[in-house]
């Protein structure tokens, strides 16, 4: 149908099959409506008439305390975009490095390969938490001197070393999408392995993952709270405090709006690049 | 010797408590289960507050003082339940599985509104825990040195405030989930001194962080604001006025008092922060 207004035609009258199917679309349009606003309603009808709802507003919805809590908690979740600004560029940087390990060719780098295997198959098994326990407390314990042996030093190698492991799959798996006429063609053409990974294979491979990637970061974007158990007093710890002074619940939503600002348009933009990417495709 | 007091102590109070069950006491329906009353403690629950994490027992401070306000209510030792709460189960909203919830709250006013205290069982010094080598570097017991130390706490603690109004350092504290994670800050060298009540402060110096000492402490008559330990109810909690009539009697008779001298340690040693 796009091609016909694409001529510049005037819109034919509608054929008795695109009217009906008109007619069906806009039916099911008014129950969508119907039933979403049936659900909003019940929702915000019922739940306020539970037995309890008085309780949990003044436990989660206080806003004396979301007036009081909110600026510390803006002030503190400066912290995490600095941990997440410095953290993504490394593990952008690692996980493309093991990718790279994970797909060496030549036998005499067989160990590299390994290696890579091992990396992610560790990282990806272990839980965040555990890893940032480990490293964030076990290292400086060996007797490092101030300031080597500061959280955010460890807590980051943390976030890195396991991050890095999911970012080195997805990007193995874009290599992997990559035909292999695309190396026979580069080879045929006279170009090294070397540049063929260079200037053929990566330059389409990283492409294709940017959407998958973009969704590992924005779920990097809320590990970087795991780094208060080692000390960092980012948003979650922040809210925690207030949490515990006040008795109160309410400082979490407020942390967790401040993190929805940022990371559902972060969801949106990956959506719109996935969906941008499969129009491409077909 | 503590365990023959104990021992004695749990052979008396059925009698006891037996003739106050009789004549319809202030607690009648209004305990969780009828004629069982429900305390909670924390998971795990600390020493000198509850001896190798077992409150049945009866020792350690809160578990004695539990018992002993158990008894004031009319409750035989066995009719006393344990259950275990972190903070946050503590302060869900809802229906509670505790009558009263006993693990070092402090009572604020921000606090009070939206669960119920009691009224104070012990009023706590803070106390300033870092390692002999902090010492040795020149850290001493003035407000001026304890600025430049870098500083954790527990992050569910009063401390904070005392830390962040009173001492104010000069690099922001880290904030921890439990003792245990501050005790492993502090090994690692991340943390020169943590700020703890007082009690909690001489056990883990004497006991659990290697090379531990106790630089001084802030003590409760020089504090705007003590840091006061109350049982912790469900706002409006009717047992409110049983507990505290409890305590009350607890407190005039002196058997407070004896429970402290005989669970909490001398705490003149260690240096006054002016």
């Amino acid at each position: 149908m796009a091609e016909t207004t694409a001529t510049g035609r005037p819109a034919p009258a509608l054929t008795r099959r695109e009217a009906y199917e008109a007619g069906v679309r806009r039916r099911s349009n008014r129950i969508a409506l119907i039933s979403t606003v049936g659900v909003v309603l019940a929702i915000v009808l019922l739940v306020p008439l539970a037995p309890g709802w008085e309780a949990v507003q003044t436990a989660f919805f206080n806003g004396r305390v979301f007036a009081a809590t909110f600026p510390g908690l803006l002030d503190a979740f400066l912290l995490n975009v600095m941990i997440f600004a410095w953290s993504a560029p490394l593990i952008a940087l690692t996980g493309l490095a093991i990718a790279l390990c994970r797909d060496a060719r030549a036998p005499a780098l067989f160990p590299l390969r390994l290696f890579g295997i091992a990396y992610t198959d560790v990282f990806r098994g272990l839980p965040v938490v555990l890893v940032i326990y480990i490293i964030g407390f076990g290292v400086p314990g060996l007797g490092l001197p101030r300031p080597w042996n500061s959280p955010y030093i460890w807590g980051t190698l943390a976030l890195v070393l396991v991050y890095s492991a999911y970012v080195a799959e997805v990007i193995r798996s874009g290599i992997d999408s990559i035909h292999k006429s695309q190396r026979s063609a580069a080879a045929s053409l006279g170009l090294s392995d070397r540049d063929t990974m260079r200037y053929v294979v990566l330059p389409q491979a990283i492409r294709n993952v940017v959407p998958a990637n973009m969704n590992l970061f924005i779920a990097l974007q809320k590990d970087v709270a795991l780094l208060s158990f080692i000390g960092p007093v980012e948003i979650f710890r922040q809210a925690g405090v207030y949490k515990s002074l006040y008795a109160n619940f309410t400082p979490y939503v407020g942390a967790a709006l401040i993190f929805l600002a940022l990371t559902i348009p972060a969801t949106r933009y990956a959506d719109y690049l996935m969906n941008k990417q499969n129009r491409e495709r077909s | 010797m503590r365990l023959l007091v104990t021992t004695a102590l749990a052979l008396t109070l059925p009698a006891t408590a037996a003739l106050a069950m009789g004549e319809g006491t202030c607690s009648a329906g209004k305990t969780l289960t009828e004629g069982t009353l429900t305390i909670a403690t924390g998971n795990p629950a600390y020493y000198p507050w509850v001896m190798n994490d077992a409150p049945e027992n009866g020792e350690g401070f809160e578990a004695a003082v539990a018992y002993a306000i158990a008894e004031k209510m009319g409750f035989e030792a066995e009719n006393v339940t344990w259950v275990r709460t972190s903070f946050d189960e503590a302060i869900q909203p809802g229906a509670k599985n505790f009558d009263f919830n006993m693990q070092q709250y402090s009572i604020t006013p921000e606090r009070e509104e939206m669960v119920d205290f009691s009224l104070p069982y012990y009023t706590s010094a803070m106390a300033v825990l870092t390692t002999q080598s902090v010492v040795d570097a020149g850290a001493d017991a003035t407000l001026e040195s304890l600025k430049g130390l870098k500083w954790g706490a527990v992050a569910t603690t009063t401390a904070i405030p005392i830390l962040n109004d009173v001492i104010q350092p000069e690099s922001d504290p880290l904030l921890y989930n439990d003792n245990a994670d501050v005790n492993a800050a502090i090994m690692a060298g991340q943390i020169d001194a943590a700020l703890y009540d007082l009690p909690t402060a001489l056990y883990l110096s004497a006991v659990v962080v290697e090379g531990g000492a106790l630089l001084g402490q802030f003590p409760a008559e020089q504090s705007e604001r003590p840091d006061q330990f109350g049982l912790l109810m469900e706002e409006g909690n009717p047992l409110k006025e049983c507990v505290d009539a409890a305590l009350t009697e607890l407190t005039e008779s002196g058997e407070l008092a004896a429970i402290e001298a005989q669970w909490l340690a001398e705490a003149t040693g260690v240096p006054v922060i002016e």
